[in-house]
């Protein structure tokens, strides 16, 4: 495929506000899920990674006159992440050639639920009504740049932003844009609470993935943003690294479970391989998915067994420093993975105790340096069966 | 980056699920245009059809009907647009927090908000294990999902490709947000092609949407696809009956559609919803293949006497803009 480079990232989670703010807690392995202080709910006992930042200093971060403009959590942590990440991007693009493709499960529905008495009434007010959809955040990064060709929110569950990112590599593998901001955004709610409540998958005190004790998955918010550009435009001194492959793909499974044999998982890792035209065996790293479900674990532990064998490269998921940021999560994965590129890092699993008696690896438990890292596979499953892998090469 | 149509199913606020676009339906005075059902027993399988909400009847529906027009093609891959997906789901779930206080909720109202539902629920029906996406961005949902597709098309790994555009009526949400317009709701499912499907076939040529886009940006799209606006046959427009979204198609009609070109509209037949532009795209197809767009439709009459070249424009709230370019494709031998 014609090469797709990344020449910026910006990321805001509960490990920070920056993407060095990530790199220092993911060396100092220092987890973000806490007990949730920022709004009220009867899951206050129950940890999760919020951006311990109020509204207000969102907003002063994001550099938006709160008077002149209504922006949802979910807009204010992506501007933040879109702006470090288009920052880092020095690039003169054509104004006609950039295209923005944002992402996000829940949208405003941090706002929609805490202002739920004056919607139901019917009392709102009709600027606030727009705030309520998946567009809100996009549209707000796009007049932020000046962004006007193509602009779009895909929204595919946890798969959200990986899948962001495959639809912006494709906008320039086809030639209809040379740079494009791609990722997403999610604020942690009330909604998205009761509803992983509602499944049981809630950790009570915080996820472990790939573990045998696993008991759930830890949600958190934030928001991820990489720019992609063309050979062609692309900067040699600003490339972080190569989006070598991808694949989305659907299990067509069960709405919300992954089959036990992870079926679905295998598909799409083997696809991704092939769009970048690698071996299982040239792998660095794997950024798993890894929620911290029986489930999830289970089918993408047997998944990579199967793809790649007696010889599994270091895996481990990052979903116990940032918790599953769902939207986000695929591109705030997608930035650790450059980071264990850049920096030459294999970042740990943490709170790992006991080997799951199904699987024959066991995740990466302690930190390693200078490792030379060539090749990230990063995996991002989404209810709905839908599956997807991205490929970041070193350039 | 174009593709072929093969076949459409639309389940509108017209007749259209049995394939009659004559758009005779009166909708003069009605607040809302519901979309009218088929029978779905014959798309859907009795068992699942009980549990379905409706938008997922409509989107399976729509999906399964563009299948059998197509005479049992299956795609592989399948494209979702979809302005507020499974809003009335999300409803329930929210008004169920809310009034309960966080107390042991249901899990199926969760599941069924997932924007991803109604792309989810087509590919299990249809056992496609390929690509599958969801966009959800207001008035631009469906055309940014055509644009996903051309571009699978275009890349050549998928040469079947099903994309559909769908929104159903929310009392709640519409009273809201368009008090001003008619409001409408429908599924339409397109089966897209890279080769055409037989010697007189409908050619999308090209699919952009914008946001706030700069003044000339229809000119600039009709140079880039080297189709000037006295080329073109008909222009369909997403005029709604709000004067302030109307006037940006009126200025346009006064200078910059040739008089040639015939004007027609489709909102004031299916209603205003985020991806109307499917029931105009079908509209469309369906006229061209017929060699004449339906009299109900007519805003007013151009020279060419039946339409090649057809441009589908609609905006949304003047923020976010989309053009679809439509052809008559006749194969040459």
């Amino acid at each position: 495929m014609p090469a797709v480079y990344i020449t910026g990232a910006g990321m805001v989670s509960a490990l920070g506000n920056s993407v060095r703010d990530t790199l220092l807690a993911l060396r100092e392995q220092r987890t973000g899920i806490a007990p949730i202080t920022l709004f009220d709910t009867k899951f206050k006992h129950i940890p999760a990674g919020e951006v311990k930042c109020s509204e207000e200093e969102l907003l002063c971060r994001a550099d938006i006159h709160p008077e002149r403009d209504t922006c949802t959590r979910t807009a204010l942590l992506g501007l933040i992440a879109a702006q470090e990440a288009m920052r880092m991007s020095q690039s003169k693009v054509d104004k006609q050639r950039i295209s923005l493709v944002s992402s996000t499960t829940t949208g405003g529905m941090s706002f929609h639920e805490k202002n739920a008495h004056t919607i139901f009434a019917g009392t709102v007010e009709k600027k606030y009504v727009e705030l309520l959809d998946c567009a809100d955040a996009a549209q707000k990064i796009a007049r932020h740049f000046g962004i006007s060709n193509n602009v779009t929110t895909v929204s595919t569950a946890c798969s959200s932003s990986a899948n962001a990112i495959i639809v912006g590599a494709r906008m320039i593998k086809t030639g209809i844009a040379d740079k494009v901001l791609a990722g997403g955004a999610d604020a942690l709610t009330r909604f998205a609470l009761n509803g992983f409540n509602s499944l049981e998958i809630l950790s009570p005190g915080g996820c472990m993935p790939f573990d045998a004790r696993r008991n759930g998955i830890s949600l958190g918010e934030g928001a991820a943003y990489l720019v992609l550009e063309s050979a062609a435009v692309a900067k040699p001194e600003n490339i972080l690294c190569r989006l070598s492959g991808y694949a989305n793909t659907n299990e067509a499974y069960h709405q919300t479970a992954s089959s036990p044999g992870g079926e679905g998982a295998v598909h799409s890792i083997r696809k991704a391989l092939e769009t970048a035209g690698l071996h299982a065996a040239d792998i660095s790293y794997i950024n798993a998915h890894g929620t911290g479900t029986l489930i999830n674990d289970l089918s993408e532990g047997r998944a990579i067994e199967t793809v790649f064998g007696a010889t599994v490269p270091p895996v481990s998921s990052t979903k116990g420093y940032t918790g599953h940021t769902l939207a986000a999560a695929g591109a705030a994965e997608a930035i650790i993975s450059i980071l264990a590129i850049q920096h030459n890092l294999l970042f740990p699993n943490l709170r790992f105790t006991a080997q799951m008696p199904e699987l024959s690896f066991t995740p990466q438990t302690a930190l390693e340096e200078n490792v030379r890292i060539n090749h990230v596979l990063s995996n991002s499953f989404g209810f709905g069966g839908s599956n997807a892998t991205l490929i970041f090469s070193r350039p | 980056m174009h593709a072929y149509l093969t076949s459409t199913g639309l389940i509108s606020p017209q007749r259209t699920f049995e394939n009659d676009f004559s758009c005779g339906l009166e909708t003069e005075g009605a607040p809302i245009l519901p979309a009218i059902e088929p029978n779905y027993k014959g798309l859907i399988n009795p068992v699942q059809l009980r549990r379905m909400s409706r938008i997922l009847k409509l989107g399976l529906g729509a999906a399964q009907l563009c299948i059998n027009n197509a005479g049992g093609q299956q795609p592989d891959a399948i494209i979702v647009g979809t302005g507020l997906a499974c809003v009335n789901d999300l409803e329930i779930f929210l008004k169920s927090i809310i009034e309960t206080g966080e107390q042991s909720l249901s899990s199926i109202p969760f599941i069924n908000s997932l924007h991803n539902t109604v792309a989810a629920q087509v590919a299990r029906t249809l056992k496609i294990q390929t690509y599958n996406n969801t966009h959800c961005h207001r008035g631009a949902s469906f055309e940014n999902a055509l644009l996903d597709a051309l571009m699978l098309l275009h890349e050549k790994e998928h040469q079947q490709v099903l994309v559909g555009g769908i929104d159903e009526f929310s009392t709640h949400y519409y009273n809201l947000l368009t008090p001003k317009v008619v409001t409408g709701e429908g599924a339409g499912f397109f089966l897209l092609s890279n080769a055409p499907a037989g010697k007189n076939s409908v050619k999308i040529s090209a699919v952009r949407t914008f946001y706030a886009p700069e003044e000339n940006f229809i000119a600039r799209f009709l140079a880039e696809q080297h189709t000037p606006a006295h080329h073109l046959d008909a222009v369909l427009l997403g005029i709604n009956g709000n004067p302030g979204d109307d006037a940006v198609y009126c200025r346009l009609m006064d200078s910059f559609f040739p008089p040639s070109c015939q004007l027609i509209t489709y909102k004031h037949l299916c209603g205003e919803y985020h991806t109307s532009s499917a029931f105009g795209l079908a509209l469309a197809a369906h006229s061209i293949a017929a060699g004449a767009f339906p009299a109900p439709a007519i805003f007013k009459p151009g020279k060419a006497a039946k339409p090649q070249k057809v441009l589908l424009y609609n905006h949304y709230q003047n923020c976010n803009h989309t053009l679809i370019l439509i052809e008559k494709f006749a194969a040459e031998s």
